[in-house]
């Protein structure tokens, strides 16, 4: 794998591939010591344009217990704020040889952009690039999906049959994309819910059903319910008239928790606005997988850079050095 | 106008050629003699000792082109392209005639700015450069600007536009269009409501959804066409819409013609060719406004073109620095350079397919944006006695269109890399060769 930059392009193996390094990456990390050797030398940097602490840590965990050098890149204290361009920032870290880049960016595309301007040669991935795609946010929510579900039995399987409801603001989401297309990829079947301010002017290209109501997506029973953030400021823009109203129509409260089968398992990729899109109940039910989604994400990002920087020296992920890691 | 009435009687430069069996607009072949400036004769065999002689079969003879929407970028914008640059890459392109938009800073609001946008133009001596004046001051959508004076100043400004910046007030837009009838004007709009279109970076519609860019819709375009045709009707003025682009927007101009409004509009190369999957991989070359839109709609201005609901073809001919592009797509400006490839185009899109004869092409690209713009001297048959300003265009070669194609300071085509038909031979701008043998001068009427 040469990049990560969306999941409308990642094949059925690749994803999968993805998913089973992850879950050696996870047996791993079960054991008192919890670094691995394996990128050792190997430099990875995060450039993250946008804040981000969540998905930065997650990254440095990943990096940091695969024993690679990292180095945190943001736009805050560093001339990026003096308003440097992407290309002169990838040729210095290219100068300072860089291996890999994570990059979290406000601009959709921007990764891409990076990956193919020729400004580079490191592996780029992409950790959330404005309202277009969010990979490993995806991957680590079908590893949680398919964790529950099949337990330890999961290497080697998709998803074939599992329903899957993603709710809130798609149109802005790039947790949504991500998960539209990884799903489809593994054969889930998707449901979006949205009021209909929400949701992008043509979509018929997706493998996914758009509904507006939650409580009838509730009563379809889906397998997993994911709850996406709702930004504030979007009422400004009216798209929707009051939080308060955003939160009758389209919140996880404890009513539709009820109504929830009890193997559906609730999910969100955080930070959470308790109150709003989800109640308190919902975020602390035991359906709740919001914590193991963090943890998750840990696996599913040393997989990745893993298959970045190590999968191509050795020629795949069934080769030694992992073997030796496991 | 002032510029070709120098370059035909006053300019040392100009030529006797003798211009050998080229494809005439009438259909057949015929000779051209070239003399003074004017055309001195034309069709059958012709003979003139000491006139220079071009070979010029198999190639088409066209009325120099004219376009009615160029960006010159001088003053204020010299890194992009200057009047000299950009009118020598409408040389090349086989233009004669370009008519130059006044976002430029400081903005052609007055009569100063549009003399001295004539004045350089004159001074390069590629191609009648014709300013195009702001609707208002600053384009800021407040208060009118001087246009009479504009009108009545040496560029005898007959077109207003404030160009990216939609007239979008319609009590401004209203008596606009009412105050240029005292001087035979034009408003040329750019429409596009500015609230339905903020943030926006691409079409809205499937691919947008997909990449994550926010939407302009085809709406924000045709809902300011239709309240323009609509305005224009109640006060009996002459409106020209700028760079359609949506198949909506065709059926307005239809029913606004057939209803008779005095209304014109444009297309661009780039809408006839291109569509919003060109977006995909963010590359900003593709980045323009109004954007690329779908392939129903780039059908349907090609129908539009064909049928005459759409009057001419017009570049948008607008150059930005090689960093304004080389960056992340939100951040990038919009905007294409397009005089250099516009008529290759033109035929790849529509005198390949069979929807424009080359009279067609001369009819969009000379005739009528010359007299949509009041331009005397241009877009003229080519027959004794008119100016002589012509193209010689070879219909036959197919090449990529590269760098080496590009004369102007910028870089930013959508067609580097591209295979495009056709090449311009010769550009003669009143009696002046500009090009020779498929190669731009360095000087007007300076051979080696």
């Amino acid at each position: 794998m040469r990049h990560l930059l969306d999941t409308k392009t990642l094949s059925r193996a690749d994803a999968l591939e993805i998913l089973d390094v992850a879950e050696d990456m996870a047996d791993t990390q079960q054991r008192e010591v919890k670094k691995l050797p394996t990128l050792r030398g190997k430099t990875v940097v995060n450039l993250f344009f946008e804040d981000s602490t969540r998905t930065r840590i997650s990254f440095e965990a990943a990096a940091k217990r695969l024993s690679a050098d990292v180095i945190n890149f943001s736009a805050k204290g560093s001339s990026l704020s003096k308003g440097e361009s992407l290309q002169d920032t990838a040729q210095t870290l290219q100068a300072m040889g860089a291996d890999a880049v994570v990059i979290r960016h406000g601009a959709s595309g921007a990764s891409r952009t990076l990956a193919t301007s020729g400004w580079i040669t490191a592996g780029v991935v992409n950790a959330g690039d404005g309202t277009h795609e969010h990979p490993t946010q995806a991957l680590l929510d079908a590893f949680t999906i398919r964790k529950r579900r099949f337990g330890g039995g999961s290497r080697g399987r998709d998803l074939s049959g599992v329903k899957v409801t993603i709710v809130g603001d798609i149109l802005h989401s790039r947790v949504a994309r991500s998960n539209v297309w990884l799903l489809d990829t593994l054969g889930a079947e998707v449901t979006l819910v949205a009021p209909p301010t929400l949701v992008p002017q043509d979509v018929s290209a997706w493998p996914a059903r758009v509904i507006f109501d939650l409580d009838d997506a509730v009563a379809a029973e889906p397998d997993a319910l994911m709850v996406l953030r709702i930004q504030l400021e979007r009422m400004n823009a009216a798209y929707f008239p009051t939080e308060r109203e955003y939160s009758r129509r389209w919140g996880l409260d404890a009513r539709r928790l009820e109504v929830l089968p009890p193997g559906s398992m609730v999910m969100h990729p955080g930070p959470m606005n308790r109150g709003l899109e989800i109640s308190a109940e919902a975020a602390d039910s035991p359906r709740s997988t919001v914590l193991d989604q963090v943890t998750n994400g840990v696996s599913v990002r040393m997989a990745v850079l893993y298959l970045l920087l190590a999968g191509e020296r050795a020629g795949g992920p069934a080769n030694d050095e992992r073997e030796d890691a496991s | 106008m002032t510029a070709l009435d120098s370059a035909s009687h006053r300019n040392p430069r100009t030529e006797t050629l003798l211009i050998r069996g080229a494809r005439l607009e009438g259909g057949g072949t015929g000779d051209l003699l070239v003399q003074d400036g004017v055309i001195a004769a034309s069709g059958g065999t012709l003979s003139r000792a000491g006139a220079t002689v071009i070979d010029a079969e198999g190639l088409v003879a066209l009325p120099g082109l004219v376009d009615l929407h160029t960006h010159l970028r001088e003053p204020g914008y010299e890194a992009s392209e200057t009047v000299l640059t950009g009118s020598r890459a409408a040389a090349a392109g086989g233009y004669t005639a370009v008519f130059a938009m006044p976002n430029t800073s400081p903005v052609a609001d007055t009569a100063g700015v549009v003399e001295q946008v004539l004045a350089l133009g004159e001074a390069a001596g590629f191609a009648t450069v014709q300013p195009i004046g702001a609707v208002t001051v600053g384009q800021q959508g407040e208060r009118l600007a001087e246009l009479g004076t504009m009108a009545d100043s040496r560029a005898q400004v007959r077109v207003f536009s404030d160009d990216g910046s939609c007239v979008w007030d319609p009590l401004i837009m209203r008596r606009a269009l009412e105050y240029v009838k005292a001087f035979d004007g034009v408003i040329a709009q750019h429409a596009q409501d500015p609230r339905l279109t903020e943030g926006a970076q691409m079409n809205e519609g499937a691919v947008s959804a997909e990449l994550g860019l926010a939407g302009w819709p085809a709406v924000a375009e045709e809902s300011i066409i239709a309240r323009d045709v609509l305005l224009a009707e109640h006060v009996g003025s002459r409106l020209h819409v700028c760079h359609l682009s949506t198949a909506g927007s065709v059926d307005i101009i239809r029913w606004a013609k057939r209803r008779g409004v005095n209304v014109t509009a444009e297309v661009t190369p780039h809408h006839l060719l291109l569509t919003d999957e060109l977006a995909r991989d963010y590359d900003a070359s593709f980045k323009v406004n109004p954007p690329l839109r779908r392939e129903e709609d780039v059908r349907a201005v090609r129908r539009g073109l064909a049928d005459g609901t759409i009057d001419i073809v017009a570049t948008d001919h607008a150059p930005h620095p090689a960093e304004a592009k080389a960056c992340e797509w939100q951040t990038a400006a919009n905007g294409m350079v397009g005089l250099e490839s516009a008529l290759r185009v033109v035929q790849l899109a529509m005198v390949d397919t069979g929807m424009l004869s080359w009279p067609d092409v001369a009819r969009v690209m000379s005739r009528t944006p010359a007299r949509i713009g009041r331009l005397r001297g241009h877009g003229t048959p080519l027959a004794t006695g008119e100016a002589a300003s012509l193209t010689l265009y070879d219909p036959a070669p197919t090449r990529t269109f590269s760098k080496e194609d590009l004369h102007g300071r910028s870089r930013n085509s959508p067609y580097l890399g591209r295979e495009l038909p056709g090449e311009v031979r010769w550009t003669v701008y009143g009696g002046v060769v500009t090009v020779a043998d498929g190669a731009l001068l360095d000087a007007p009427g300076v051979r080696a």
